[in-house]
């Protein structure tokens, strides 16, 4: 008995890390857009979504090969990145932040309107590009897509970890969201590092969204996803890498057991009060910066 | 017509209605309104009731926003609980007039819960912490299945005071806009006496309120308070009018609306509620006839007739954000400026 139960919890942990690691790609694009630029992405969720239907689009309907449709999805999410910062985000700088954080719920109504409106509410299969045969480890049971999931939040996270740690421009970024005047003195250009934060998150976010259409299916409901992010991003911390892979992935665990045991009414709405335990204990999460106010 | 402003005392100062001409003006309007309730089609009267009820949300969702700068996602929620609140108890054979209040207080309840954690955090942690009360509302709406029904929703009783029932449109404005202009003059009340003072301060820079000797825990809550006792109101009025209730009449959508409202008509700003109501009431009916124009060239147009609907929503909210942060309030006030001036600039 006790066994089984364990054996069950185990099951429901390996599926749960593949969902998580999904959060924790999404939480990714969270991360970097706030490290930088220091504005919470209400929108993430649509731009994920957006990103799988371009990908989608592109193979299905230009029938372009996978690895270019890819590609090409890549360099349409970042000019869709750099286009909303230039025309929303821009404007907004040393706006207070209620302004901003209405800006991205705007963009966020904006882009699902927008995918509704291109692609209508048929749900739709991804096209497969990995066998969809589930592979078993003695015994428990994984599909390879979730498999390919974990793997490339894994190989993202670590790039993007060195990229913040060691690259000029990841260090300007860091600097950029620490203080905005002391790097403009610095010589770093605050306009050029805003811009190409959106276009990188734009791209990890399509990244995510292709993964999850895989997985699951293609449907502009999916873009929710984003919100279910909050509570991974929350608890990771806002503006750390590592936190964003540890929160969305300990998220996605935790959710899929209560998911498991208690009814899919309780799975949805057990991170959101997770989420309200963090803020009220340790708003900052668990790598995040701890932010003090000078009066 | 006034030129300018001569006060001679603080009371004046601060008086509602601050000059003969604006009294005229709004009696002027109010005998208009219910002139043409009388006379007009149940359309435009339901129009009007649905502008009434999110007049007072709206001006809930401001005394909290926009006078205390506390960004709350979740306004839907406590529509919801007011709603349902109101539905039960008056099933439960509660006379309406008492129900209304007791779903108010319900919410206010509630507001009181989600308020504790902003003594704690501001900003963007207080935004995600308003949004994740909303979801859970819903979702406890969706999954209580004993009270609520479920997805299914609940069919609520027609509003009915005194044994007068006012189950039709026209009945339904005379009910609704009387408990509107109190809503009104209370929220006005409020802001200009202290509580709006120190939640204005608070808004501004709380930590100044707080050596200034405003009791930043106190004044966090009762903004709080307000602005979810306004919400349930307008939740049990809009149930008692719909007269039937579901999960989805309270998404994160309902949420977006309300602060869109208060954004495009000004934060921190009574008028500006009541534009902001107004305003996202109408831009959907008005809207509604643009498929009819489109429908021989762009039949697309028509079916897809919500996302045209989003993709402008979202698009007027960031506009007005960029552009005009002072909402229709201050266009308002800008147009009354220049005229009163005209034709000098000074």
């Amino acid at each position: 008995m006790d066994s089984e139960v364990l054996r069950n919890i185990f099951q429901l942990t390996i599926s749960g890390l593949a969902v998580g690691s999904i959060y924790s790609l999404v939480a990714l694009g969270f991360v970097i857009i706030y490290k930088a630029t220091d504005i919470f992405n209400f929108a993430q969720g649509e731009l994920m979504i957006l990103g799988a239907f371009i990908c989608y689009f592109f193979i299905v309907h230009l029938h372009i090969p996978i690895f270019w449709a890819f590609l090409l999805t890549f360099i349409a999410a970042a000019i869709i990145g750099l286009v909303t910062e230039e025309l929303f985000f821009k404007p907004m700088v040393g706006e207070p932040i209620f302004s901003v954080i209405m800006v991205t719920i705007g963009l966020s109504v904006f882009l699902k309107g927008i995918t509704g409106f291109s692609w209508g509410y048929m749900i739709k299969k991804f096209p497969a590009f990995v066998s969809e045969a589930p592979v078993s480890f003695s015994g428990f049971v994984i599909s390879p897509a979730h498999l390919v999931t974990i793997i490339v939040a894994g190989v993202l996270f670590v790039i993007f970890a060195l990229f913040f740690k060691f690259s000029t421009l990841g260090i300007g970024m860091r600097a950029v969201a620490n203080d905005q005047d002391a790097s403009l003195l610095m010589g770093i250009s605050v306009r050029k590092i805003f811009g190409l934060s959106w276009a990188i998150s734009s791209v990890v976010a399509a990244i995510g969204g292709i993964l999850l259409s895989s997985i699951t299916y293609l449907h502009p409901s999916l873009g929710m996803l984003g919100i279910k992010v909050f509570p991974a991003v929350v608890l990771g911390g806002l503006d750390s890498v590592m936190g964003a892979i540890v929160g969305g992935i300990i998220i996605g665990i935790v959710e899929n057991i209560a998911g498991g045991y208690l009814g899919g009414d309780v799975k949805e709405i057990t991170s959101f009060v997770i989420l309200i335990a963090i803020l009220m204990i340790r708003p900052y999460g668990l790598f995040g910066k701890e932010e003090i106010e000078r009066v | 017509m006034r030129s300018g402003d001569f006060k001679v005392s603080y009371k004046e100062d601060i008086a509602i209605l601050q000059t003969g001409f604006v009294k005229i003006c709004i009696a002027f309007f109010i005998i208009a309104l219910i002139g043409a309730v009388l006379v007009s089609d149940n359309y435009f009267v339901y129009i009007i009731n649905l502008c009434a009820i999110a007049t007072i949300g709206a001006l809930g969702l401001n005394l909290l926003t926009g006078f205390t700068g506390q960004i709350s996602v979740g306004h839907a929620g406590f529509l919801a609980i007011g709603a349902y609140s109101s539905a039960k108890l008056v099933e439960a054979g509660l006379p309406l007039l008492l129900a209304l209040p007791a779903a108010g207080f319900i919410a206010t309840i509630c507001g009181l819960l989600v308020g504790v954690p902003s003594l704690k955090l501001k900003g963007l942690y207080l935004a995600i912490t308003t949004f994740a009360f909303g979801f859970i509302v819903e979702h406890v709406a969706n999954a209580w299945v004993s009270l609520t029904n479920g997805a299914n929703g609940i069919t609520v009783v027609p509003a009915n005071v005194f044994g007068l029932s006012f189950d039709t449109d026209r009945g339904f404005f005379f009910l609704v806009f009387p408990i509107t202009v109190v809503a009104v003059i209370y929220a006005r009340n409020l802001a200009r006496s202290k509580p709006g003072r120190a939640w204005i301060a608070i808004r501004d820079r709380d930590i100044a309120a707080e050596t200034m000797g405003i009791n930043l825990c106190w004044y966090k809550l009762s903004a709080f308070a307000a602005s979810s006792f306004f919400g349930g109101v307008a939740g049990a009025l809009y149930a008692h009018y719909m007269q039937f209730i579901g999960p989805n009449h309270f998404e994160l959508y309902l949420s977006v609306q309300y602060l869109a409202m208060i954004i495009i008509g000004g934060l921190g700003s009574i008028l500006g509620s009541i534009f902001g109501a107004v305003f996202m009431t109408i831009l959907p009916e008005m809207l509604k006839y643009l498929p009819d124009l489109l429908r021989e060239n762009y039949p697309v147009v028509v079916e897809r007739f919500a996302d045209i609907n989003l993709i402008l929503y979202g698009l007027i909210i960031m506009l007005f954000v960029i552009i005009e942060p002072k909402g229709l309030n201050g266009i308002w006030n800008n147009a009354k400026t220049y005229w009163r001036m005209w034709p000098y600039t000074h």
